[in-house]
């Protein structure tokens, strides 16, 4: 990587800040600083911004390059994960999205606090919603961190950390200046560049074989060395049953994730009706859908053309395969057209990052100020404005992602972002169905369900190898590890349910038929909404 | 609560109600018509289907402007007991819009759709997600040149998302929007009359 793939791809990073630094204060000079405004970006974006904001959040670094570079490694493998992260979104669609913009306003809790006794149910949903978001921030900004070092080919410790600061006071900045609608314009505008870049890169493999996928598939395995077995699943997952359960444990965490997810479920507050909502999702499964096909098609490609060996000898976990392969496309390492590729490439996975980590932010920020500040302070402390709360929960939050980030610097990224599903499925999922489709759910049903889902989810984590006893773990030296798979989703999913039915059946509490009524009207009706 | 009922004679009471259900006849046929006019929403069907309601804000629901405690609990300056009265009977509404036919039949056609897609949706992922740990060597097995049986699954995992996306899509906004959207009025209507009208 020579000296001017750097230059070009750090102007692109700063024309891009600059950019979004640009919406943030055109957005924040005409704010009015209102909770609306502040946690839903005044409630008017049309379904099309919606659908491309709700990808822009959703498709993460780690998708980018993750999966491109693990179907480059792995073959067959890697194209299960883009499976599950496409399909997760129909239980967004049909059961989740229409109902929950007409049940709340801002946050989850808003949805499952209305029909239970508020306190508890606000501060559990609000704790797991934090722990959720902060998982999944931790995971973008070690990926912030690693990527762009890597990318600008410096691989010093002290790049790495400034760079994840840099990324940490950016994202501050959005959020706690230009709030929900500067979050959703630069998701926008990720999009449309995420989008783009995939589009051009998919059209070149493809015309580097002529059109001819049967030999895209053919060169891919047998460069890779596996023969046709690349194309086959198996090759990592495929060995001992502990591994196979894991593999189904992630693919169950990624497909019932996506529904809990905080900062997807506050995009659905910035449409004005459930039927926008409905139709912002349409949009965001076509864009995502057809995103990872493309994907699937770049990680193919770029075992075919740059070849499995050369992808690991950059990156031990193949996250460099995307970039490579566009160096290689634009007409290889020195060509002007290698050069201005590699730099777009890298520049979008940063835009990609920076999008992403805003939208978490914001609705983290949203979590702390909407649901657990307001529940916990003293009835007589003196009174803030939630929205000033907010931005100062932002920079809080920021400071302890950076902090986090900083320490979990060697961690797999990809494992975190499993991780932050698994959670997700398990903590906010059960309460959130359950609220919503059963009659005689409780207070104590609810609380349990969160805790019950939450608690043994972190719980098996750490007891996991990824913590430690095995040579990759966090703690190599020691070994407490009793459960033998990486993602808890398996048993902490069920757990959760089980937990939320269990509480709900032992309490005393008499379930109110109004309030159930009210429920089951307003989610389907939209009467009262916000 | 039968004196509720007279403002909206379309909540509730049988003879009315015939048109939204009306073995499919009536609601449908006329949202049959608005889509002819075109696929994915000309102008002036958005004009039409697109509501305001969001200009106005409504009371925030479920929650209690920053204190820790529940809404209905803080009654305004006026009478007490009053206040209570009108929460009283808002609720009531809720229960009754839930119990009247037209909800029901619009919660059972969200349910018909809903209920089947996702268990067959769901079954059809865990099937392929477990099938491909437990079996590779049947996913292995090719079917046109480098294509195995494992490509057309994992294909066909998307072609079903989008076929299911586009149904459900198409399902709610000819058979759910337009009695949804006429229940939203309606049940607004009667929450507005109930909490104004103590006098």
């Amino acid at each position: 990587m020579t000296v001017h793939h750097q230059t070009l791809a750090l102007l692109l990073f700063s024309a891009f800040v600059a950019v979004t630094l640009g919406i943030t204060t055109w957005v924040s000079r005409k704010r009015h600083g209102s909770a609306e405004e502040f946690y839903a970006g005044g409630r008017l974006f049309s379904p099309m911004e919606n659908g491309f904001a709700i990808a822009g959040d959703y498709m993460s670094a780690a998708s980018f390059l993750g999966v491109a570079g693990l179907i480059a490694l792995f073959g067959y493998d890697g194209l299960l994960y883009a499976v599950g992260f496409l399909v997760a979104w129909l239980v967004v669609l049909l059961l989740v999205a229409e109902l929950v913009r007409n049940c709340g306003r801002f946050t989850l809790a808003d949805v499952i606090a209305a029909r239970m006794s508020e306190r508890p149910v606000r501060i559990a949903v609000g704790a797991s919603s934090v722990t959720v978001s902060v998982l999944y921030l931790v995971a973008q900004m070690v990926g912030a961190g690693s990527l762009v070092a890597l990318l600008l080919g410096r691989t010093s410790e002290a790049a790495q950390a400034w760079t994840v600061i840099g990324v940490g006071a950016l994202m501050v900045i959005y959020v706690s200046l230009g709030g929900m609608r500067a979050t959703t314009w630069i998701q926008i505008v990720k999009a449309v560049l995420l989008m783009g870049g995939t589009v051009v890169l998919t059209v070149l493999v493809l015309l580097r074989f002529h059109g001819d996928v049967d030999r895209l598939l053919l060169t891919a395995a047998e460069r890779s060395g596996h023969g046709r077995a690349f194309l086959a699943p198996g090759l990592k997952y495929g060995g001992s049953w502990s591994e196979r359960l894991d593999f189904i444990s992630l693919g169950l965490a990624l497909v019932l994730g996506t529904a809990g997810l905080p900062h997807i479920l506050s995009r659905f507050y910035t449409v004005p009706t459930a039927r926008a909502a409905r139709r912002s999702v349409v949009w965001a499964i076509g864009l995502i859908g057809s995103f990872y096909l493309m994907t699937i098609v770049l990680g193919f490609g770029a075992a075919a053309v740059v070849g499995p060996d050369a992808v690991r000898a950059s990156n031990e976990a193949g996250n460099t395969a995307m970039p490579l392969l566009a160096l290689d496309l634009g007409g290889g390492s020195g060509s002007t057209g290698g050069t201005v590729l590699f730099a777009v490439v890298a520049a979008v996975a940063f835009a990609t990052i920076l999008a992403v980590v805003a939208g978490i932010t914001l609705a983290s920020s949203a979590s702390v100020a909407h649901d657990l500040y307001a529940s916990l302070r003293r009835s007589h402390a003196r009174h803030r404005s939630e929205v000033g709360v907010a931005r100062t929960a932002a920079v809080g939050i920021g400071v302890v992602a950076i902090a986090l980030g900083l320490l979990a610097r060697d961690m797999n990224v990809a494992f975190l972002v499993g991780l932050a599903f698994a959670v997700a499925a398990s903590a906010n999922l059960p309460v959130l169905l359950y609220s919503l489709f059963w009659r005689n759910f409780t207070t104590r049903g609810a609380v349990w369900a969160v805790y019950g889902g939450l608690v043994p989810a972190l719980a098996l984590v750490v007891l996991s190898p990824v913590v430690s006893g095995s040579p990759g773990a966090l703690f190599p030296g020691v070994d407490f590890q009793y459960f033998p798979l990486q993602n808890p989703g398996i048993v902490s999913v069920p757990l959760g349910f089980l937990a939320g039915w269990l509480g709900t059946v032992t309490s005393d509490e008499v379930p109110d038929e109004a309030r159930h009524a009210e429920t089951e009207v307003r989610s389907l009706t939209g009467a009262g909404a916000v | 609560m039968s004196g509720i009922f007279p403002i909206c004679p379309s909540l509730g009471m049988q003879s009315s109600n015939g048109r939204h259900r009306d073995g499919g006849g009536g609601s449908e046929s006329s949202a049959g018509q608005h889509e002819d006019q075109g696929e994915y929403g000309t102008a002036s069907r958005e004009v039409r289907y697109e509501d305001p309601w969001y200009d106005a804000l409504a009371s925030g629901w479920g929650e209690s402007d920053g204190a820790g405690r529940p809404a209905p609990a803080v009654p305004g300056a006026r009478a007490e007991a009053e206040g209570d009265r009108a929460e009283v009977r808002a609720r009531d509404v809720y229960l009754e819009v839930q119990r009247s036919a037209a909800f029901q039949e619009v919660r059972s056609r969200y349910r018909r759709f809903v209920v089947p897609g996702i268990t067959v949706f769901l079954a059809w992922y865990v099937g392929y997600v477990v099938t491909a740990t437990s079996a590779p060597g049947l996913m292995a097995r090719p079917v046109v040149g480098a294509v195995n049986v494992g490509m057309v699954a994992g294909l066909g995992q998307f072609l079903s998302t989008f076929v299911l996306t586009w149904a459900y899509a198409r399902h709610a906004r000819l058979r759910r929007d337009r009695a949804a959207l006429e229940l939203r009025w309606d049940t607004q209507e009667l929450t507005r009359g109930a909490r104004g009208g103590v006098s």
